[in-house]
């Protein structure tokens, strides 16, 4: 397990140095230039000019790529023009407010999404199993953020019971978390739904209920447990949409994380900042993935030796 | 055989009219969507705009009408283009294997730990926030999972009877990718690329949110709600009607690429 734990973290350097080296050669091929667009729409030629030299611009390509790369090994992003400098401490910062919003979704589709995926495929063709599958197909079609204008209009516009900006108490968090785990919640419903229906055919399950135990104890002691591994794995399969929608949700509430401070950066054009934080989120989806494979070996011990 | 199939029947019929809708466009809006109404400024619904007017007492319904043809190429554009390159390099990759299978697999493998909608900002930041921005963004989210799914397939394809068979008769790669390989693959890419363009729809209208998309005046959907934003407090049912725009859009996509699937691949659904 330990083995394993750590060959997976000694992955992530290498994988987070392809990714880099993919998306620098990617912003080279496509068109457009970093200076212009740093300098301004009102830019004089020569201010251009001032801000490629100032970004390393005007060196050879393999030369930018090897100063990249030597200083994100050091934790050095680069000059950051909000910053003045590297903005690395200053994006740290700014995680513990993601973290905390990404934890309570990936929370929420653990307690609504499995539980509501395991009535349906218990109750199969009655009312319970066709609401769930109906919020499926509605939850799965309807935008996050447009879910959170509805959340606000509803709840802060209308109730007053609920903040509708910012982060200043744990109340905060209720919408964004919902908002954001909303499209996870019906993907994990939908999938915990077929994967207890083709388990409920089982012979165990037959075993089991011959035995003499109760449909409650067969379903959510046995069943559950074998359907945990593929349901949890999918959570971190789905990590990329958490951290991608996270962005659009921290803008809709103004929640102070590095979502929030991406879009800010790009509004200022401060490419440094942008390009650290698509790192960030990528060392994100990694640590995600990690911990959604130890939290599947602990309950399916065969998976601790894979 | 011909079981009627609901989801297929509410997908087509949803889409044909927001193509309808797009085809026809400003010939059909009741008013003119950029016409300005100074003193229906945030106007609740009433006979006159049906679904009120925005923050400059511009209509609502036919900016919505007049923005399903933007909505649309928006999405589709690089759902078609992603198709192309992602079916191309799944076809080499899972056919021919090797060091090209390895490079191919490996970037696509790179790009999907991207997550989606922040490699299209980033992508929209570096083109621009116009059309071939957005269509660059899109078509390089949306092009990885698709050569993974098709190399897979082709993988499968490639080990049957008649593959081997063609190949023992002395018929050209070329040939039997494009005549044995591609055609038993057609299904699941056609599934593939329908549930893509909802997502497609997803991420744009997500960028327009964030005024990284398609930008106003134009009316995209995304966009209009990024502008409602400051007036719910004041006006809620400007928020309403752009959101069921895309949801409905999205829902036509999803259904279409379900009801497929129950049809030609029972297995999988």
């Amino acid at each position: 397990m330990l083995r394993l734990i750590a060959a997976r973290l000694g992955l992530i350097p290498v994988t987070v140095l392809g990714v880099v080296t993919l998306l620098f050669v990617i912003f080279k091929t496509i068109p457009g230039d970093e200076a212009t667009l740093m300098a301004g729409a009102t830019a004089t030629q020569a201010e251009i000019d001032v801000t490629r030299h100032q970004l390393g611009l005007d060196r050879p390509v393999l030369a930018q790529y090897v100063t990249r790369i030597a200083g994100l090994a050091r934790g050095d992003l680069g000059y950051s023009s909000t910053f003045r400098g590297n903005p690395l401490p200053r994006i740290m910062e700014r995680v513990p407010a993601t973290l905390l919003l990404t934890a309570c979704a990936i929370g929420l589709t653990i307690l609504a999404g499995i539980p509501a995926g395991v009535a349906a495929a218990a109750l199969h063709n009655r009312w319970p199993d066709l609401a769930v599958s109906s919020a499926v197909v509605v939850l799965l079609a309807i935008p996050n953020f447009w879910l959170g204008l509805v959340l606000i209009a509803v709840f802060s516009v209308r109730l007053h019971w609920l903040p509708s900006f910012g982060f200043d108490s744990a109340i905060s968090v209720v919408m964004p978390a919902v908002a954001l785990a909303a499209r996870l919640i019906a993907l994990i419903a939908r999938l915990t739904r077929g994967l207890v229906i083709e388990e409920l055919r089982r012979p165990y399950v037959r075993t089991a209920l011959a035995k003499g135990l109760s449909d409650t104890r067969v379903l959510w002691k046995h069943v559950l447990r074998n359907v945990m591994v593929p349901t949890i794995t999918a959570i971190g399969l789905e990590a990329g949409y958490l951290l991608g929608g996270s962005v659009v949700v921290e803008r809709l509430f103004a929640w102070p994380g590095i979502g929030d401070l991406l879009l800010n950066a790009i509004a200022v054009r401060d490419y440094t900042v942008v390009q650290g934080i698509t790192v960030l989120f990528v060392v994100g989806f990694l640590v995600i993935n990690l911990l959604v494979d130890i939290l599947a070996a602990r309950v399916n011990p065969r998976l601790r030796h894979a | 055989m011909l079981k009627i199939n609901r989801f297929l029947v509410i997908g087509a019929a949803v889409l044909t009219v927001f193509v309808v809708l797009a085809v026809l466009g400003p010939a059909i809006t009741p008013q003119d969507p950029d016409a300005q109404d100074l003193f229906a400024l945030l106007a609740p619904p009433d006979p006159n705009h049906w679904l009120g007017t925005d923050e400059v007492g511009r209509d609502i319904l036919s900016r919505i009408i007049a923005g399903t043809r933007i909505t649309l190429i928006v999405a589709l554009l690089p759902v078609a283009l992603a198709g192309m390159i992602g079916v191309t390099l799944g076809l080499l990759a899972g056919y021919f294997g090797g060091v090209l299978e390895r490079v191919v697999m490996a970037g696509v493998d790179l790009l999907l730990t991207i997550p989606g909608l922040v490699l299209a900002i980033a992508m929209v930041t570096a083109v621009g926030a116009n059309l071939a921005g957005l269509t660059v963004a899109i078509t390089l989210s949306s092009t990885p999972p698709l050569a993974r799914l098709v190399r897979g397939r082709v993988r499968e394809l490639r080990e049957e009877d008649f593959v081997s068979a063609a190949v023992s008769l002395g018929m050209r790669p070329r040939r039997v990718v494009w005549r044995h390989v591609l055609p038993n693959a057609v299904s699941l890419i056609v599934i593939q690329l329908s549930l893509l363009a909802g997502q497609a729809v997803l991420v744009a209208s997500a960028l327009g949110f964030l005024g990284l998309g398609v930008q106003p005046p134009a009316p995209e959907w995304g966009s209009m709600l990024g502008a409602s934003r400051e007036y719910i407090e004041v006006a809620p049912h400007v928020v309403l009607a752009p959101g069921v725009a895309i949801a409905l859009l999205v829902f036509a996509f999803n259904m279409l690429g379900d009801g497929l699937r129950d049809r030609w691949d029972p297995n999988q659904s």
